[in-house]
């Protein structure tokens, strides 16, 4: 076994693994942080395969945004996990249907065309300035633009449709307005007061000097 | 220096000795930089509020060392310090935690290039490896809100997701913005790029003065630094994702934060000052035999070029107090992302133009 087939084996084992326990794993955080592992044990294979470009993409969309927003979401909800368990059995026969007709088909389109391992001759390897971000790069702006833009329309709307769905303004809802925030002078919010200093005439009088200078109008400055 | 020796010894295992090597000559010294990092900004922060900073601890009774000895002596605190799991917490996610924080923060020198062809992992895309590694270090702070079964830390976690997902958008097209300029996401190629006739004045922070400023900026978001720190918040949320460690595991957060600042003014550097270029490599000056020893490129103007801008983060946190949540999201998303948006396409336009010298 070469050092790149034990490579291999260990990444799908923890594929396997991890993909195993985001089924059966009771915790839903635990389920998303599996659902996490499985994602960087994927790119490791496609790493294996030199396709280096769609392994970090995968680890910076996957991974670094999408789960991060899954486990913000799944960490707020308040989930009930004994009522999640039950139930489990009823649906467990479509489930077991669902699965065997995904694996009949797979079968049936593998098997149609009969190939082999041999078949599958490994690609030529690159010349040495070969660079996959390039070609892929070339691929998708040239030969496949339109399927790409099609699908950017797509997201598009589909965002715009995300938002429109959950959008609801409240008619009482508070916010600040940052540009009026920013334009605040100070002569808006100090009055600078002027107050003559004021001698305290008799001792134990008991109005301090700030008190009387403020309830007299005469000492107050101008606006 | 000849290696044969060792390559004898070790036979088919050597390719990995090696390698292990190369990654502990990096990581070590990493480490060392990051220890007295911490000294160093509680010194210049003590400078500017007009204090002394750390002067006990020193070395050997020595007085006139200062407290060059605070960092060794931190960290034999933090190493003796029990580390106190609290009832109710996920013990394996509350201890994996903070090495989910540092992996990244380490991870990412792989890519680095120090001086030219001095780098460990040489890959064509470099500049999109170290974003997809960075972008799982907000793991760490996520896991450890949660596993720590406490409201202070959660909210600490929420805070800071929301926060580097936000701006790790604003730092992707900022990113994409050099690698336009350089028509490349190899980092050693990138400085390569900025080799120019007029020193400095051709190093991508002119023509990307923008996203120079945007990167900035959202890399003292990412690390989670003041005037960004609300996932800390320690008036509000007390010490937010963190707020239940103790001892190592408390310091490996510590650790991954300025190993993370550090990290961020290297690509800050290597993307938009010019990595190991020198600044007075003007070609006009080539004649004069001091004018060529200044202008000769290598590690040393890297070095310089990651103090000074790790010296904006400290400033930062001497300057300017906290951010409101509120303030902090709108600027992500109105402002820099409109920002880096727009001068992504007049960089298009621009570099269409024979205006474009780079």
């Amino acid at each position: 076994m070469t050092f790149q087939q034990f490579v291999f084996y260990v990444l799908a084992g923890i594929l396997l693994f991890a993909a195993l326990r985001v089924i059966t794993a009771r915790n839903p955080v635990h389920c998303a942080l599996f659902l996490v592992l499985a994602f960087v044990s994927c790119a490791g294979l496609w790493l294996l395969l030199e396709a280096e470009f769609l392994a970090i993409a995968l680890v910076l969309v996957y991974v670094g945004a999408v789960m991060v927003l899954f486990v913000f979401v799944v960490m707020m909800l308040d989930i009930n996990l004994s009522r999640m368990r039950t139930g489990m059995f009823s649906y467990l026969p479509l489930g077991l249907a669902v699965a065997l007709l995904m694996v009949l088909e797979m079968g049936l389109v593998l098997w149609s065309h009969n190939v082999e391992l041999a078949d599958m001759l490994p690609p030529a390897a690159p010349a040495a300035d070969y660079s996959n971000t390039r070609e892929l790069g070339r691929l998708l702006y040239t030969e496949y633009v339109y399927p790409l833009e099609i699908a950017a329309v797509i997201l598009l709307v589909a965002i715009i449709a995300a938002v429109a769905l959950t959008l609801r303004r409240r008619k009482n809802t508070r916010y600040q307005d940052p540009t009026l925030q920013v334009s605040v002078r100070r002569e808006d919010r100090v009055r600078l007061v002027s107050m003559p200093p004021v001698r305290r005439e008799t001792e134990g009088a008991n109005t301090a000097p700030g008190v009387s200078a403020a309830a007299d109008p005469q000492a107050r400055g101008a606006p | 220096m000849d290696l044969t020796i060792f390559e004898r010894f070790f036979g088919p295992t050597w390719p990995a000795v090696w390698t292990l090597a190369k990654i502990v000559a990096i990581v070590v010294p990493l480490l060392a930089c990051v220890a007295y990092l911490t000294l160093w900004e509680r010194k210049v922060i003590g400078w500017m509020q007009v204090r002394r900073g750390p002067n006990r601890v020193t070395f050997f009774g020595l007085r006139w060392l200062g407290g060059l000895a605070q960092p060794i002596a931190d960290a034999f605190k933090l190493l003796l310090k029990e580390i106190i799991i609290p009832s109710g917490a996920n013990r394996f996610l509350f201890v994996l935690a903070p090495v989910m924080a540092i992996m990244p923060a380490l991870a990412a020198w792989a890519v680095i290039p120090f001086a030219p062809e001095l780098v460990l992992a040489d890959i064509d895309a470099g500049l999109l490896y170290v974003l997809a590694i960075t972008s799982m270090g907000v793991y760490g702070i996520i896991i450890a809100g949660w596993a720590s079964n406490s409201k202070y830390a959660f909210l600490g976690a929420m805070r800071s997701a929301a926060q580097i997902i936000s701006y790790e958008i604003a730092m992707g097209f900022a990113l994409v913005g050099v690698l336009m300029a350089a028509q490349s996401l190899n980092l050693g190629d990138i400085v390569v790029s900025q080799v120019g006739r007029y020193g400095f004045l051709s190093w991508f922070f002119i023509p990307l003065f923008p996203l120079f400023l945007v990167y900035l900026i959202a890399g003292v978001a990412e690390t989670n630094r003041l005037p960004f720190d609300v996932a800390e918040g320690e008036s509000e949320i007390v010490a937010g994702f963190h707020v239940e460690y103790s001892g190592m595991t408390f310091a490996i957060f510590f650790l991954a934060e300025y190993a993370n600042m550090i990290l961020v003014s290297t690509l800050c550097s290597i993307m938009f000052l010019g990595g190991w270029l020198s600044p007075f490599a003007f070609s006009a000056l080539n004649d004069i035999a001091f004018a060529r020893w200044l202008a000769a490129p290598g590690f040393h103007w890297l070095a310089a070029k990651i103090f000074v801008v790790v010296f904006f983060f400290l400033w930062f946190r001497a300057t300017f107090p906290r951010y409101r949540y509120d303030q902090l999201m709108r600027l992500g998303w109105k402002v820099f992302i409109p920002i880096t948006l727009i001068w992504i396409f007049v960089l298009a336009v621009w570099m269409m133009t024979p205006l474009w010298p780079w």
